[in-house]
Order: C-alpha cells, then structure tokens, then sequence
C-alpha cells in the first residue's frame, strides 16, 4: 500500500543509546523477558494493519505488574518511547511500534486471577484473551458480553484500550459498559486501582477515560469486568428485503416498536453474493438486502418476540423470511455472516472501514458508499452492526496494484468523511491509531483535540505512550515527541 | 459580592467564562438551582446558572437519541419520553424528597452528577446512556466530545470523563443521550422474612437465572413499613423486579418463583404497585423524613454491603436499606456522620465508595462528603483539573478537600 501515512522521527538519543537500554532492562528483568535479536522482533513489527511495519528496538514481555512498572520508570526515565500490545489484531495500526520504542507485550500475563459468581466479577490479567473469559465461566452459566470477531485471540488489554465491541452490543453494551475496575501502571512507574467489584467510583470517571484511549494514558494490568448469566436460549431470524431503505425502516420500526434483539445485523447485495459463495449458507441471492435479527430467552419469549419482529418485516415487503427451527439453522444462518471477512479475502484484497452514523443515516450513508466507490472504479460490499449504526464496508481492490490501492485509500477516507458529515464519527470500534490519525481533525476543531491532548498530556506529558498515535503529528505542542 | 450569570444562549456563556476566567473570578455552576448544599461548600465570587439553556434540540424515537440543552427541566424530558413510550435507563432519582430541597433538576445536573437509581446494576449508570455533549471549558472554549452514535471510539472520550465531573471541570451546554423503550410491563416477586445475609445470598441466586432481574433490593423490618403505604407483608421485604413483554414477564416470574419459594415465602405486586415501590426505593422514601440525619450512600462489592452494616451496627447507631443486590447501601446514622468509621470498616471487607448525601451544614464543614483519594489518583485528578480549567474557576473545592 503507499506510504501515506508518517511517523515520528526516532529519538536519535534512544537510538544511539541502544545497546545500553538493551543491557539495562536485562538487569531489570528475568532472561526470558526480554526480546531484542532482530530475527525475534519481526513479529512485533506490525499488527493486523499490515500495511505498514517498523522493527522495535526491543520487546519486554513481562509476568507482573512489578515488572511493567519498572520498565516504565526505566523509560520514563530516559525518555525512551513505549508501546503496549496485546494480540496484535488491531485493525488500525495501534500497536505498531516505531524504531526508537520498546514494544510491551502483555501475553504472558494470561491468567485468570478471580472468578466471583456471587458478584457476577471476573478479575484477570490484561493478558488473557476475550473468549477464554467465556470459556471459563461458561460451564456455570454466565458469560462475559462483548464479543468482537477477533475474540479468540484478541486480549482484554486490547479491548479496554480499544473500547471494543461486537455483534451483541446493542443489548449488552461495549467494553466500558462490562468494565468494573482496572490496575493501570502510569508512564512514571506508579501503580493506581481504578474502580474495583463495586460499581461506580469516587472522584473522575477515570475508568471510562482509560477505556478507549489506544494505550495513550497508561498500561492496564489487570482487568475486573462484569459477568452475565446466560440466557435460556438465542435464535436468529433472517430477512430477505427487495431495497436497503425497507431493510433500514423496519430496522427503527422494530426498535420504535420497544423491542431490543440482543443483535442486527445487515449486508448488502455485494455482501450477500460474497459470503453466499464461500459459506452456502442459503442466503436469498434475488435480494437487494439482508438482516440477521437475533433474539434471545425462554421459548416462550423468543416465539412472542419473533412473531412481532416477523410481522413488523411482512409491512416492509420483506421477500424473504427464514426461521431458525434447531440450533443448525441457527449456526448457518450465522455462518455466512460470520465468514463475511474471510470470504472477502478470497476473492480480493480488501480494507475494512469502521464509520459509524445516526440510524436515520443508514440508507442515505449507503447509497453515497456506492457512489463514492463507483467514482473511484472500486467495488464497495457492506455488512454491519445495524441496530448501532456502525457500518464496515468492504472496499475491494488489487493489492498488487498500487494505482488501485491508493484509491482504495482515498475512497475510505471519502467513505470516513461522509460518515462524519452524516452525524457519525471515524471509528465505532476499531479506533484511530495511526490509520486515522490524519482524519481527527474532520471529525473535531482544533481547539476539540487540543483539549483532549492536554487531557492526555495529565498522564504522559513527555509523550512516550504510544507516541505516534490518535492524535495527527502536526500541531501538537512543541515538547511533545521531541527528539 | 456574589454575582448571579444566567445565560440564554451557547456562546453568551463562553463570553462570560472567558472573563470570568481573566479575571480569576470563580464560579459556582448549578442547574436547577436545587443548590442546597450536597458535596463540598463551595465558595465562589459567582453563580453561573444553566436555567437559561433549555429545550429539547432533537429527539427521534425510532433512533432511540435524544438532545437536550444543559438546562431542560427533567421533567420535561420525562414527559417527552413517556409520550413516545420510552425512557430513561439509567432511573435518575429524584433527590428533592431525601434532601428537603425544592427547585427543578435539570437534565445537565443528572449528568453532571452522574445520578442513577435502581436499574444501574444492570442497565448502567447515567454516564452509560451519555453519548456526546457540548460545553465550554475553563478557558471559556465551546467544545464537543462524543456525538450522537452509541459507538465511538474516536480519540479519548472525555464525556466519561465530564459525566459525574460536578461541574468542576466544564459548563454543559447540550448533552446527547440514548433511551430506551419503556417495558411493556413489570411485576415485583417479594421474599418475606429473610435477615440480610439470607437476602444477599437469594438476591445473588437471582441473579444468576436467566431471567433478566432489574431491580433487587433488600427492605429491613426497620424501613419496610415506610414503603407502599406500610402494606408490604409482614417481616423484612427482598424485592426481585421482572420488566419485559408481558409474556415475558410471566414466564420469567414462575422460573424466578420456582426457583426460590424453598427459601422465604413468596408474593408478589402488580404493575402498578411495582412502579411506585420501585420510585420510592430509588428515591429513597425511608429517609425523606424531614430531618437533616447524616444520610450516606455507599457502593460496595454486591455481596460485602451486608457484612459492612454488620460491622458497623456494633459501633454505630445506623438504620439502613439496600439497592442493587445489596452492593448500595443506603444508611441513616442516627447522630454523627461517623464517615471515618464507615470508610474504615468498607476498606477492611473490600472497598468501594461512601459519599455523605447529606448532613447539618456543621457536620458538612468537617467531614468529607465524597470519598477520599490514593494520593497518585488525586495528583492525576489535579493535573487533569489544570489541564480542563486552567485558571481553577469552577466550582472551587467542591470535589476535593482544600
Ligand atoms: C479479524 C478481526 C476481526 C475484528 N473484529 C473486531 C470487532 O468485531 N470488534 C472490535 O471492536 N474490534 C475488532 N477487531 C479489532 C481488534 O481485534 C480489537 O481492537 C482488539 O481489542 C485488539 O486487541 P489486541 O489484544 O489484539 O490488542 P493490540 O492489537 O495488541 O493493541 C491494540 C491497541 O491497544 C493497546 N494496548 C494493548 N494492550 C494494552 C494494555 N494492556 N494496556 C494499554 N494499552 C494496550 C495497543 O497499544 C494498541 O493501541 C478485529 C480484528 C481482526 C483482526
Ligand atoms: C445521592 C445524591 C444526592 C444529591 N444531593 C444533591 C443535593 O443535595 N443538592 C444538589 O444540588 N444536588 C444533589 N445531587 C444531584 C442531584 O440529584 C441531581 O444531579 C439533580 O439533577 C440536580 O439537578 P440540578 O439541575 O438541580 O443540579 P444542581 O443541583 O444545580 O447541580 C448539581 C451538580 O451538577 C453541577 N452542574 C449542574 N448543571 C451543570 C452544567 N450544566 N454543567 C456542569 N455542571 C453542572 C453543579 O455544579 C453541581 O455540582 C445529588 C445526587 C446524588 C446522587
């Protein structure tokens, strides 16, 4: 892809001092922490925005929260640039390091410290991945609520910096809305609590601050979210629509009509042929749209929920009408959507956006996605989020084609832009990084983001968080990211 | 000399915050003018009043979002959500009754505050419906963080960090919350006769159905008789609340029943008597007794709230009942605050949080009415204060101690 977007420039100091930092973190740390051959770097080097790589200088996998303290007071110290990671499956570019930072990695703080099911808690390490969560307290009936695509591997380090959510957050909320407490450690080495089993904290809502801020303001630790028990049962619908616009209106009729699914889910004609093709899924192909409703709780509950739904789709016209009658109905039904990304990579190289807009925008956000991507010569499939308006078109291109890859770029910035102008905002979950950083300052004033960088500036006034950042180079303040 | 600023629009009250910043001239920032003193005495050279920006902006039913200026009346938007059969989640209490205050809350102060009554435990606090807002920061700049999409994770998003500020950080103007539909019906299941460690562990069990529990609190034998007209059934009342489609509700009710009737004889309410329980137990009906007893609200791990009134009881004089499955507490103290004692004893059973709701002006003026701070947190709060109001003129000392 071409190389638009920049970076700081290294801290020459750091660079020059490498092999001192190098030998001073061994001392600091057991053998089998730390990572600096180059060879051992390269998988750090990027994450699931690959389009754009840099080797650290070096990579601290710590066990506790006593060694990231020291590494940070270390860095602190010296002015030497960090950049936390979890899985690496961030989608903007959020934990790729630069040459001058110490990449720290939480994977070894994988444990499950707690599981209180009296208080509906789980306490673990920022380490361990969404889905074991699941896992682990599902044999007992609860589960832990946001689900993103990526959680078999994503962690929950990675979720809190990213605020991050899925398919069932219309019911269930996103990850600061499960979140309940945090062990942060702060650039300057000092450890603090946030939060805790009960809800609610005393002074700033510094825990809703952390959540979301992409490793700016500090490294969570430990986590102690909110478990929910299970419900009885789930059950999608699907729905065949002859326009996105119907699709769109029974989308607010079901909401108006006081029924919130736990997930609604929508794709587009392109969308629908794509994913029809790979999984077999029996998708309806002679439709111009698709939802996936999905509802959950007792039998009962779930037949007198369906029925409404059902009724509310038949005075849109809906073409299509697909029960799940047994939990293998229900599977393919998911199937197809669920493949929608995988798919996708097999018949073309693609970049995923992630605007999100107001629902009344949905059709009109649709409509002009298509024709920005027809002026770009670009093909365009959408799946998304409906019941919350985050939309993930699918911009299809030819990687190997830089022509057409700079396009591709330039029409997701098109694409970002309108979601903005539309009343929404750049990323509904997969954040800033640095893919979206040059775009901040469409979707704020100056003066907006100078507010939130002197906010950032309270935890890490040297800038050595994660440094390149959520907030465009230009325009910071004269001390921040100086060599 | 005490100044009183009410703007009527946006821009009016940055020009007055500018100059008020300028000329270091600290303001206290109220809503509805409710402002008998909760939180910290605030002493300030003026009062910046958001009465004068009012008026629902925007409200779409079918996208579930509504925007409102700082100062509506949340009267008003109650009544624009019940017309369209929705409301707000998060249960806002009303804290006219326990406070003895007369006056209009205003929706901007239910943020400011980040006030939520009893469906907070599972809906989420006010702060969880607040999607985006427009204020105006100490250096008198109008800003917005947020915006109207329920997600949104584009930069840091400062609306948390403005929710439960206290207007100590900046001035809302507007704020953008989602809402939801209003439950077609609702029953309360009442367990009878259970002390409050059996009702804790029932609330729990509750809990871990599927069967979507909003609201489960525990009533004492000392406060039962002042809920619902004394007509509770005799003895301490756990009150387990079920929401939903109709049919919904029924099913869940009999799961819920079945599964605990071994353990305390079971009633139930109606709809209609389970709405108003519902309304006196988040606005705290036992303690809007006329009287200015030391009232304290405590947030506790769910299952540690009745080991801390334990404690307590055997060195305070303390009346008590419990909100969301027994993790909030609120306590009456029958003389003094005692606030060292009660955060004393709520750190040895696990932490939490203890706020004094209210108290004579004598015993605000020595004890800490909002939780006191690790001294690293509070250095943080400091710098980010700076950072938001650089000139330190809103609401001075309200949050913090000196
Ligand atoms: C196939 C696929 C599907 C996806 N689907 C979704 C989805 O449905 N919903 C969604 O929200 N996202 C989705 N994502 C994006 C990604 O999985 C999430 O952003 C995830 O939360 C990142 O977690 P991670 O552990 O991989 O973090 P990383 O990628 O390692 O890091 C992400 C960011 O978090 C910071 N960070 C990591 N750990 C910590 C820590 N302990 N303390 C402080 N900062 C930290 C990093 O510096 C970086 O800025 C998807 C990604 C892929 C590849
Ligand atoms: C347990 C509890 C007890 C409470 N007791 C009291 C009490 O005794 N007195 C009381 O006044 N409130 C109290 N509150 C807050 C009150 O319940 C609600 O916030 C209510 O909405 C007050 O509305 P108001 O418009 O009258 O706000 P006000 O009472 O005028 O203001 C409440 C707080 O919000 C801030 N605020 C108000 N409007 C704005 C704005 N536009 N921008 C920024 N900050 C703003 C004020 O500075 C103040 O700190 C209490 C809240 C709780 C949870």
């Amino acid at each position: 892809m071409s190389d638009v977007i920049s970076f700081l420039q290294p801290r020459e100091k750091v660079l020059a001092r490498r092999s001192t930092i190098i030998a001073d973190l061994a001392d600091l740390l057991p053998a089998d922490c730390l990572v600096h051959e180059p060879r051992e770097l390269v998988p750090f080097e990027t994450d699931a925005f690959v389009a754009y790589r840099r080797l650290p200088l070096a990579v601290v996998l710590p066990h506790n929260t006593a060694q990231v303290a020291a590494v940070l007071k270390y860095c602190h110290r010296y002015g030497v640039p960090v950049v936390p990671r979890g899985a690496g499956t961030s989608l903007c570019g959020g934990a790729i390091p630069q040459e001058d930072a110490i990449v720290i990695g939480l994977s070894k703080m994988s444990r499950i410290l707690e599981v209180d099911f009296a208080n509906r808690t789980a306490t673990v390490q920022a380490g361990v991945t969404n889905l074991s969560i699941s896992d682990m307290v599902g044999p007992e009936g609860y589960f832990y609520a946001p689900d993103p695509s990526s959680q078999l591997a994503c962690t929950i380090g990675g979720n809190i910096a990213m605020n991050s959510g899925g398919a069932h957050c219309l019911k269930y909320g996103v990850t600061t809305n499960n979140l309940l407490g945090v062990k942060m450690v702060l650039m300057d080495g000092t450890v603090i609590d946030l939060g805790g089993k009960h809800l609610d904290s005393a002074g700033y809502d510094l825990l809703g601050l952390v959540c979301g801020s992409e490793g700016q303001l500090g490294i969570v630790t430990e986590a102690t979210v909110r478990l929910i028990a299970k419900p009885e049962g789930a059950r999608p619908v699907l729905f065949g629509f002859t326009s996105s616009e119907e699709a769109g209106a029974c989308v607010a009729d079901v909401i108006g009509a006081g029924i919130i699914p736990v997930a609604i889910e929508f794709m587009d004609k392109p969308a629908i042929e794509i994913c029809e093709a790979f999984a077999k899924a029996g998708y309806p192909l002679d439709v111009e749209a698709l939802l996936i409703v999905e509802v959950e709780g007792s039998e009962a509950e779930m037949e007198a929920m369906l029925a409404s739904i059902v009724e509310i789709a038949r005075r849109h016209g809906v073409k299509t009408v697909r029960e799940s009658q047994s939990a293998t109905e229900a599977a393919l039904i998911w199937k197809g959507r669920k493949s929608a990304f995988g798919a996708t990579g097999r018949i073309a190289d693609y970049i995923c956006m992630d605007g999100t807009v107001p629902l009344s925008q949905l059709s009109y956000v649709l409509k002009r996605t298509g024709e920005i991507a027809e002026g770009f010569g670009l093909r365009v499939a959408n799946v998304f989020h409906a019941g919350d308006g985050n939309m993930h078109p699918l911009i299809l291109f030819n990687a190997n084609d830089p022509v057409e890859a700079a396009k591709a770029e330039a029409a997701g910035n098109e694409i970002l832009k309108l979601c903005v102008d539309a009343g929404g905002c750049l990323t509904g979950e997969h954040g800033v990084g640095i893919e979206k950083r040059d775009l901040m300052l469409h979707q704020y004033t100056r003066a907006e983001l100078d507010q939130q960088i002197r906010v950032r500036e309270a935890f890490d006034g040297q800038w050595l968080l994660n440094p390149s950042k959520v907030f465009p180079l230009d325009g910071r303040p004269q001390t921040a990211g100086a060599a | 000399m005490s100044l009183l600023l009410v703007p009527t629009r946006e821009d009016e009250a940055a020009d007055m915050i500018r100059a008020a910043a300028e000329a270091k001239r600290s303001l206290a920032i109220s809503g509805g003018n409710t402002r008998s003193g909760f939180g910290q005495q605030v002493e300030a050279q003026g009062v910046l009043r958001s009465a004068g920006l009012s008026g629902i902006v925007a409200y779409d039913p079918a996208e579930m979002v509504v925007t409102a200026r700082a100062g509506t009346p949340v009267a008003e938007i109650e009544e624009a959500l019940a017309e369209n059969g929705q409301m707000l989640a998060f249960e806002p209490m009303d804290h006219r009754p326990v406070m003895g205050t007369t006056g209009e809350p205003t929706i901007g102060g239910i943020f400011a505050t980040n006030t939520s009554g009893p469906r907070r435990f599972v809906a989420g606090a006010a702060r969880d419906s607040l999607l985006g807002v427009r204020y105006i920061n100490g250096r008198g700049e109008v800003l917005r963080a947020g915006g109207r999409v329920m997600k949104n994770v584009t930069g840091l998003d400062l609306v948390k960090l403005l929710a439960g500020s206290f207007g100590t950080l900046g001035f809302l103007t507007e704020v953008t919350f989602r809402v939801l539909p209003r439950p077609q019906d609702q029953r309360t299941i009442i367990l009878s006769g259970l002390d409050d460690g059996e009702a804790t562990r029932a609330m729990a069990i509750a809990m871990s159905l599927s069967v979507e529990v909003s609201g489960a609190a525990h009533l004492p034998e000392s406060v039962r008789g002042r809920f619902l007209n004394a007509t509770l059934p005799d003895g301490p009342a756990t009150v387990l609340r079920l929401e939903g489609l109709a049919a919904s509700v029924a099913v869940r009710a009999e799961k819920l029943i079945s599964t605990l009737q071994s353990l305390a004889p079971i009633s139930q309410l109606d709809a209609e008597e389970s709405r108003v329980l519902w309304q006196e137990i988040r606005d705290v009906k036992p303690y809007a007794d006329g009287t200015m007893k030391p009232l304290w609200k405590v947030s506790v791990a769910p299952t540690s709230g009745f080991q801390l009134v334990a404690a307590l009881r055997l060195r305070a004089g303390i009346d008590c009942f419990y909100d969301w499955q027994g993790g909030l507490l609120w306590m009456r103290m029958e003389s003094e605050p005692e606030g060292e004692l009660v955060r004393h004893v709520m750190h040895q059973i696990g932490g939490g949080h203890a706020t004094l709701v209210r108290a004579s002006v004598d015993m605000r003026a020595t004890e800490n009415a909002f939780e006191p701070l690790p001294a690293a947190v509070l250095a943080l709060q400091a710098r980010i204060k700076s950072q938001m109001d650089p000139a330190g003129i809103f609401n001075p000392g309200k949050m913090a101690r000196g």
